[in-house]
């Protein structure tokens, strides 16, 4: 028999990952919840993630990092700022979410073809080259690489949105690339 | 006054009907936005992809130029997005002495200067209270008498940072469309999330908030719906009839607030842009004025 472990010891937690998400804007706060559940009872999106929000600020500052970041909780956060302004202890639960994901990117820790990753880095990319978004050509992109079944299901809707002049292909561009290159470079981590 | 107006590129996109009323109805009430010089994308969603403090210098850039062109004026932001990522980057900067630092650094590299004294605001916002209902009632020429209302805020106008309004149960859109002679109805879902990018990226998850909001409106007797934001137009307009496919038939027109408040200024649905819905608000504008006629 193949018996896993189901809960960890004490001494598994990292108070490192407590201590990194606390670092971070909007983390601050984590050690003052006091687990009412109204973060989870308000969220539109509870009822759809694995973890409620209630139980990732729980698990984020004991330390449970992998389980955190592995969540696909953090994934399904729309960020409309219910919690964070329904929350009675103040903390930005919003924020600490946007950090979770961060976290998550830079560690690799979350599906590869999950696509709001995939979303966030098509679109950063696309900001990165052209200081401008063309959502015709995100969308497609995105269901290219995450779903490319959509893109036979959608094909009424992009029929809809040309007969109503709101589907373009022309990527709109800056003038001053130089500028945003100057201030997108320099002294962050490398992408 | 003059204001200052960032357009966002969904405006220039699929939310092009947008920017086409916010543009003639601020024209019609002679109010001027003057658009952003070479303004980049807000960095909404990007701000989960990169290192934060760059996309806060992303989102800064446009500040830094609207307060370098015109220092005296508010900047008028219609998209709840770039709102919200606006608003965002001048509260940060305020709070955290080391993003301030990086946000000056980076536009420094580009030759930029900002002192953060670019008030971020939304049209409705400016439309309540700098211009105010009494010179609102003042230029309905034809009054929206018949016409029942679901107004739905969505969620990143008012929350976190909107002082102009509550942050769960705004009235704002409420009280202008009872300016302009609309009936509005009672609508609980009116600051529940439309999904976002879900309807893309995750969509048995996306299409089911649209019909929940969708649904709730035909409930509630509304003969349209009104919003403030180009996403929470596009998913309740584009995906409705995916939505319908997947829950259940709902036939609800999602339409601009800045579309309804130029119908009653008399201006063309034409120049309003109510041509580019895919749900079309015609037979709803039509249905209630034929029913108050009667």
């Amino acid at each position: 028999m193949n018996i896993k472990q189901s809960i960890r010891y004490d001494s598994e937690r990292s108070n490192e990952f407590t201590k990194e998400v606390m670092a971070r804007p909007g983390g601050e706060m984590i050690q003052a919840c006091i687990q009412c559940g109204t973060c989870s009872g308000v969220c539109p999106m509870s009822n759809y993630m694995d973890r409620t929000p209630r139980q990732i600020i729980y698990m984020a500052r004991e330390g449970f990092g992998d389980e955190v970041l592995r969540s696909r909780t953090i994934w399904m956060c729309t960020s409309c700022y219910a919690c964070t302004v329904e929350c009675p202890r103040g903390i930005k639960i919003t924020d600490v979410m946007y950090a979770l994901k961060r976290m998550a990117m830079e560690r690799g820790t979350y599906p590869q073809r999950f696509p709001t990753s995939t979303m966030a880095r098509d679109f950063f990319n696309m900001v990165r080259k052209n200081g401008r978004i063309n959502e015709s050509r995100l969308g497609f992109l995105v269901f290219l690489k995450t779903n490319w079944m959509r893109l036979l299901t959608s094909a009424g809707l992009g029929l809809d949105l040309i007969k109503t002049g709101r589907f373009s292909l022309k990527q709109e561009q800056i003038k001053s690339k130089n500028e945003l290159n100057s201030i997108l470079s320099g002294n962050g981590r490398p992408e | 006054m003059q204001y200052s107006y960032y357009p966002g590129c969904s405006l220039k996109g699929s939310g092009r009907a947008y920017e086409e009323s916010v543009l003639a109805v601020f024209d019609h009430l002679g109010i001027e936005l003057k658009e952003i010089d070479d303004w980049n994308c807000c960095g909404a969603t990007a701000y989960m992809s990169v290192d934060e403090r760059r996309s806060f210098a992303l989102a800064a850039r446009n500040l830094a130029i609207s307060e370098r062109d015109m220092p005296e004026s508010p900047m008028v932001v219609p998209c709840s997005g770039c709102y919200v990522t606006l608003n965002k980057t001048c509260h940060v900067v305020k709070d955290y002495p080391a993003i301030k630092d990086d946000v000056t650094k980076a536009l420094d590299r580009a030759g930029l200067k900002w002192k953060n004294q670019v008030p971020v605001r939304h049209p409705l916002d400016v439309l309540m209270q700098d211009v105010g209902l009494d010179r609102i009632k003042e230029a309905v020429v034809k009054p929206l008498k018949g016409l029942k209302i679901a107004p739905y805020y969505g969620c990143q106008i008012v929350r976190p940072y909107a002082e102009f309004d509550h942050q769960i149960h705004p009235t704002s859109m409420d009280r202008m469309f009872e300016a302009l002679g609309a009936t509005v109805v009672h609508y609980p879902l009116k600051t529940k999330c439309c999904g976002g990018s879900m309807t893309g990226t995750a969509p048995e998850v996306g299409l089911r908030l649209v019909y929940l909001l969708l649904k709730e409106a035909a409930k509630r007797e509304a003969d349209l719906m009104a919003t403030v934001c180009p996403l929470c137009q596009f998913n309740l307009d584009a995906f409705a009839k995916e939505a319908a496919r997947a829950y259940g038939p709902v036939n609800m027109p999602v339409i601009y607030f800045t579309q309804l408040l130029g119908l009653a200024m008399g201006l063309s649905e034409e120049k309003l842009g109510l041509q580019r819905n895919i749900i079309s608000a015609k037979n709803a504008l039509k249905g209630a004025a034929a029913a108050a006629a009667r």
